[in-house]
């Protein structure tokens, strides 16, 4: 074949991809609202951002999702709202609602993903395949989650190496409103990334987030208080929180030993869930503090 | 100086008796203009870009509406309009008649226990609804709340009823005393639900509690206007009773008022007006205590004029609620109970002092 000619196939096959590609992406919603922090995460790692019009107020990470319309809180959707910014699709995490407004978005076409939420690390990738999957990048969500799957074995191994043989005992604390504790037990967020991080959660007699009488709090002698960074001065509200009669005769009261972090890098079992585990690890079995 | 004509006029023809009557009149023309101005607003106003105005042009050039603006106007509005105004009349109306039949200026539904009554069973249906066989569940489904919330009223109501009643004779005091127990007692009910509650269940009860409209769908309409219908229908057969209630249960007796039957009737409306408003829309406060109290300071304590002029004000009042709080952190949305609470609650403060600040409580 001439070098004409194989340029001229070249530019055929050039022109050719160019119009199916075309077409696939017109036949993609390109508006696309994002509910639940660790789908809009997902979004963002799969390099999507620039179909996102719109998120929710959980959706605070990477600071570029920032600038979009906030719709409101997940559970608290108003139809007309997520209307306004006109999506073509809306993805969002199991739960949004209220299903008044998932019906009048439904009959008002807009298509609707909703992602399974479960805390694990077969959980996330589910996630990952189900936004890809929704976004028709079927092939790069695998990629994303075969990495994050990767990434999430080796964090949880190095974990259990820092561990050793003596697991540290965790106290989620999600508030402390009034001086009461209320804490996450079992099938909660907090005691997925506790167990993925190689430690044991001091309380898991129930399930979800609930308050703690402060005996059971005494007995559960947690020796690490993990809580989430809400941002401000913590120094004094550290020294509270280990004053309270709850905590003050705990192992964790006694070394001072609290743990802040993000609470969607940590409980949002997205893409950066094996960085959470590290970060988590890390602190629950430093010494320096 | 209305507020201080505690005693009706009705029977006595006085030259400020007819002042009054022709002023209520009029302020009742007042409010039904407003609330047909509130009414467009409301259709007119919200987040998305559909117009009004567009729309009605488009309508009146025989060209179709596009989708979203037919969904945006009468899927999401319009059933909104007519929730507002169902719940809003609802409200304010209940106010009404609690203070005329406890001759308390300071009763409101919430006083005897009915909304908490209501609140209860939705906290109860939110709770336990998972535990339902699943049959029911998918026959009942999304319906289930409300309709526990109306039947929570309702039981409540009958509860206070039985309790305040000896020998066919229902005392006020009573009452008023067994509601604060009975509201107290499904407070305390609900907390225990509250612990029960899971995660999600939590986040529901909380967002339920706080009240809204943005549920609003033509199935809760229907749902709610017969029954409110049927309360607000019933309103004048109870205005000469409630006046003549001003006078005191003995005295009313004396001057030929059915004083049982009035007070059975007025039972009835509050205990389904109440009932229903809460299951379509959640905890909305401040209405049924305001708006009377403003309209009694606009044209005195008869109940010809102020039961109708409550219905229309508190519709107005509850879509001018309804209409900030979608508008003012759009696209997101405040729960109603906060705007009426945040406007609702120095209006009262205000009465108060107006009323009780040279006398002392």
């Amino acid at each position: 074949m001439s070098a004409f000619g194989r340029l001229f196939l070249g530019l055929n096959l050039l022109m050719a991809g160019l119009l199916i590609g075309s077409i696939a992406l017109a036949e993609m919603p390109k508006r696309i609202v994002s509910v639940g922090g660790s789908v809009t995460e997902i979004i963002h790692a799969l390099g999507q951002q620039d179909r996102l019009i719109g998120r929710d107020r959980t959706s605070t990470y990477p600071a570029a999702a920032l600038a979009l319309p906030d719709i409101g809180y997940a559970r608290a959707l108003s139809p007309e709202g997520v209307l306004s910014v006109a999506p073509d699709m809306i993805i969002a995490i199991e739960g949004a609602g209220p299903p008044e407004t998932l019906d009048v978005l439904k009959s008002a076409q807009v298509d609707y993903v909703s992602v399974p939420e479960i805390f694990s690390a077969d959980g996330i990738t589910a996630k990952i395949r189900t936004v890809g999957a929704a976004l028709g990048k079927e092939a790069e969500a695998e990629a994303l989650a075969q990495t994050v799957s990767r990434d999430l074995r080796s964090a949880e191994a190095d974990a259990a190496s820092v561990a050793g043989e003596h697991p540290k005992k965790v106290l989620f604390i999600l508030s402390t409103r009034g001086g009461r504790i209320m804490a996450g037990g079992a099938n909660s967020a907090a005691d997925s990334i506790i167990r993925m991080a190689s430690a044991v959660n001091a309380v898991t007699d129930f399930d979800g987030y609930k308050p703690m009488t402060d005996e059971a709090v005494s007995k559960a002698a947690p020796d690490v208080i993990l809580m989430m960074d809400r941002g401000g001065d913590h120094g004094a509200a550290i020294e509270d929180l280990l004053a309270l009669p709850s905590i003050a005769p705990t192992p964790a009261a006694q070394t001072g030993k609290v743990v802040r972090m993000n609470g969607l890098h940590l409980l949002g079992f997205g893409p950066r869930t094996a960085s959470a585990v590290t970060e988590l690890n890390q602190a629950l079995y430093s010494e320096a503090d | 100086m209305a507020l201080a004509a505690d005693t009706p006029n009705s029977g006595v023809t006085s030259l400020g008796a007819i002042d009054r009557r022709v002023q209520a009149r009029r302020l009742t023309v007042v409010l039904a203009l407003l609330l047909a101005v509130m009414s467009v607003l409301s259709l007119a106003w919200g987040a998305s870009g559909t117009s009004l105005w567009g729309a009605l042009q488009d309508l009146a050039m025989g060209r179709d509406l596009s989708r979203l603006d037919q969904i945006v106007l009468f899927d999401i509005r319009l059933p909104r309009l007519f929730l507002g105004i169902l719940v809003g009349s609802a409200l304010a109306v209940s106010g009404a008649v609690m203070q005329g039949l406890f001759r308390n200026p300071l009763a409101d539904p919430g006083i005897v226990g009915v909304s908490a009554g209501a609140g209860l069973a939705a906290i109860c249906a939110i709770v336990m609804g998972a535990f339902l066989p699943a049959m029911l569940r998918d026959t009942v489904g999304n319906y289930l709340v409300p309709i526990a919330a109306f039947l929570g009223g309702w039981g409540s109501t009958l509860i206070l009823y039985r309790v305040s009643t000896r020998r066919g004779q229902t005392s006020v005091a009573t009452m008023l005393l067994a509601g604060i127990a009975l509201g107290a007692l499904s407070g305390a009910l609900s907390g225990i639900l509250v612990y029960i509650a899971d995660d999600n269940q939590l986040r529901d009860l909380t967002f339920w509690g706080m009240g809204s409209l943005a549920g609003a769908t033509w199935s809760k309409v229907l749902a709610a206007s017969p029954i409110i219908g049927v309360a607000l229908l019933a309103l004048p057969a109870l205005s000469r009773g409630l006046n003549g209630l001003a006078l005191g249960e003995a005295a009313a007796g004396h001057i030929g008022i059915p004083v049982q039957r009035v007070k059975n009737i007025a039972i009835l409306i509050v205990a389904s007006a109440t009932g229903a408003s809460v299951a379509v829309s959640g905890g909305i406060g401040f209405i049924g205590i305001v708006v009377p109290h403003l309209l009694r300071l606009a044209s005195g304590p008869d109940h010809h004029s102020l039961l109708p002029n409550a219905a229309l004000l508190g519709a107005s009042l509850l879509l001018a609620a309804d209409m900030i709080s979608r508008v003012i952190i759009a696209p997101a949305e405040l729960p109603i109970g906060i705007i009426t609470a945040v406007l609702g609650a120095p209006v009262f403060l205000w009465i108060l002092l107006r009323r009780f600040g040279s006398t002392g409580l």
